[in-house]
């Protein structure tokens, strides 16, 4: 073991202060009385009670939640059937273009995907509003969802869905009793990073919401170009403490699983 | 059957989604600005002929550079083209001798085929743009190529500095006991799920005129008067750093993690300084890593815009924002698509790059 030298606790603490500080600041003054965000005036919590008086805002928030509950929801059925494909239907006709098509959206920049999902609403006539921004997060939420689906699935081991179809399960039978169970985890943290995906978005939002739907980011946005506010301090630290929250959580669980499971094997292999 | 279900649904779900919308880009951006709604005339309606002969290429016009562009395309595409093609004719001709004549020739080959290919496609090209920049000659549009020369320079650079910035955090986490690491790793990924808005809005309060930064610079006497950070293309490279760092320190922290501690003790006890042991041990192993980190900062950076248009300036001239200016602010939907082509043209060379990377590294 190496020691760990000055150089590398100085980096590391100047690394997380720059990651941290920025949003530290922001959580500290969504507390100020005063209206000059820069001037500290006493600590408040009135900004919060303004957020939920403000009917704009709550509007926004609400739709950005229906929008991300169902595009995460169809994006994890949708990336989940594409990394099975992907991983366990061997060869078929279109492969490269299917996968090429699971990977592009990955590294596509938004203002592309969002563009041309515009005017593909257009083209076809489709009236744009929650459903368009839904069917829009769906397709690049379900690229993410199934690489880290596929990454589950190539590392389990194949012979125990074949024992399930030898031992006369019909393959959704195998599907759902033996491999649904395996890439479990896999399947709920695409999810998860779907949800978030689709709850952060803006550039693909702003450009498939009609003008009868607004996100929270797109609210946030338009919000913020006018300067800093307290109550977008406020909203930010809600989001934060969210995020944080379900994070820590999530990680918990996870810990609590790996744990339980290699309890589990313990006892199976004594 | 239900295998077939299985591989449809997804796949015709992107068709339509993914593919058939890039088509429709690719359609307006040929086709002419009209007062209209949607602000653009179609083309395709009076069959395809018709079409072909009206298309519009004004609005690819903007490459009034188009021929410097051409060069660097080819000159790219060859350097590209002949690493990926070399080795395989090299495997296929001469299995496994040792640099020789023939090697020699396998490389004179592929070069001479190489070349041909791509001064084919550049010439292609220029014939196909001859007419629009002769019509273009007397108005010279250079504000979209300064904006993807512009991109290019703001990404290089904050690619750099992330790198910087990001290399010592991912060895400092790599070298930590080891049952802190999970909880540093948590705190590295904690920022990516946050609201990637509110981690760019957080800096506007601290960079502002009278913000965070100037304040406290002021009050310890550094400076005499506020600095002017905000608006300006220094506050969009902060911005890019911070929010683009997780992406750069994972796969460096990744690739250290893997690394053999006693290499590094080996170098030494063999006389190398801790300085010299890095450079000729860590650095080399960790270069996946950084090559990973490095893509994963540019590519997404080119086509950025929250960044640009909340910290930059009115100068500040990156192709998303221009996109979306194009767009949302000049309703020139045929302009918009056109620059929206033209930035997938330039990504796909860090994009196949990347994924060489990635496939090498498996």
């Amino acid at each position: 073991m190496r020691r760990f030298s000055w150089f590398n606790a100085t980096s590391l603490t100047f690394g997380f202060a720059f990651l941290y500080l920025p949003m530290l600041i922001l959580i500290i003054y969504s507390f100020n009385e005063s209206r000059l965000v820069t001037v500290w005036a006493g600590f408040s919590t009135k900004w919060y009670g303004e957020l939920w008086q403000n009917d704009a805002f709550l509007d926004a928030a609400w739709v950005t939640i229906k929008v991300a509950f169902w595009s995460s929801t169809l994006a994890t059925v949708l990336g989940t059937m594409a990394a099975y494909a992907m991983v366990r239907a061997g060869r078929f006709k279109g492969r490269g273009l299917f996968s090429g098509m699971i990977y592009a959206p990955l590294v596509m920049p938004e203002v592309i995907t969002g563009l041309s999902l515009l005017l593909f609403f257009i083209a076809i006539g489709l009236d744009r509003g929650v459903f368009t921004i839904v069917l829009a997060h769906t397709t690049f939420a379900m690229c993410y969802v199934s690489v880290v689906v596929t990454s589950r699935l190539v590392s389990f081991d194949q012979s125990l869905e074949e024992a399930a179809l030898d031992l006369g399960c019909t393959p959704f039978d195998a599907f759902r009793s033996v491999t649904l169970p395996i890439i479990m985890p896999a399947v709920i943290s695409g999810w998860l990073l779907a949800f978030t995906l689709s709850l952060d978005d803006l550039v693909i939002a702003s450009f498939t919401a009609g003008p009868s739907a607004t996100t929270l980011p797109i609210k946030i946005f338009s919000a913020v170009r006018l300067g800093v506010t307290p109550e977008i301090n406020a909203l930010s630290t809600i989001m934060i403490g969210i995020v944080t929250l379900g994070v820590i959580t999530a990680s918990l669980i996870t810990r609590a699983t790996a744990k339980k499971a290699a309890a589990d094997e313990r006892a199976a292999a004594g | 059957m239900s295998r077939k279900v299985l591989i449809l649904l997804p796949y015709v779900w992107l068709l339509v989604f993914f593919l058939v919308p890039f088509g429709i880009v690719l359609k307006i951006s040929l086709s002419d600005i009209a007062l209209a709604i949607p602000p653009y005339t179609p083309t395709l309606k009076d069959g395809f002929w018709t079409m072909v002969a009206g298309l519009d290429l004004e609005n690819y016009a903007f490459i009034g550079a188009g021929a410097v562009f051409a060069g660097f395309a080819a000159i790219v595409l060859s350097a590209v083209m002949f690493r990926i093609v070399y080795p395989r004719v090299r495997r296929a001709l001469v299995p496994d001798t040792p640099n020789g004549f023939f090697d020699t020739a396998a490389a004179a080959l592929t070069a001479l085929a190489v070349a041909l290919v791509n001064v084919a496609l550049v010439v292609a090209v220029l014939a196909l743009l001859f007419p629009a920049l002769q019509s273009f000659v007397d108005v010279p549009d250079f504000l979209y190529f300064a904006a993807y020369l512009s991109s290019l320079k703001i990404a290089l650079i904050s690619t750099f500095l992330t790198l910087l910035i990001g290399y010592p955090i991912a060895y400092a986490m790599a070298r930590a006991p080891s049952h802190w690491r999970p909880t540093l790793l948590m705190l590295v990924i904690l920022p990516f799920w946050t609201s990637f808005l509110i981690r760019v809005y957080a800096w506007i309060g601290i960079l502002s005129t009278e913000g965070y930064l100037n304040q406290l610079l002021l009050s310890l006497g550094i400076i005499g008067e506020p600095l002017t950070i905000l608006n300006t293309n220094i506050a969009v490279y902060i911005g890019i750093v911070y929010t683009y760092l997780p992406f750069m320190v994972l796969p460096i922290y990744a690739a250290l993690e893997k690394m053999d501690d006693s290499l590094v003790e080996a170098a030494e006890d063999l006389g190398c300084t801790a300085l010299s042991a890095f450079w000729l041990v860590t650095a080399p192993l960790s270069k996946p890593g950084i090559i990973a980190g490095c893509f994963l900062v540019f590519i997404p950076t080119l086509g950025e815009f929250v960044i640009p248009s909340l910290l930059g300036g009115s100068d500040t001239l990156m192709i998303g924002k221009v996109l979306w200016e194009e767009f949302f602010n000049n309703r020139d939907w045929p302009v918009a698509s056109a620059v929206a082509v033209i930035l997938l043209l330039i990504l796909i060379i860090p994009i196949v790059l990347f994924q060489r990377n990635q496939e090498a590294d498996q």
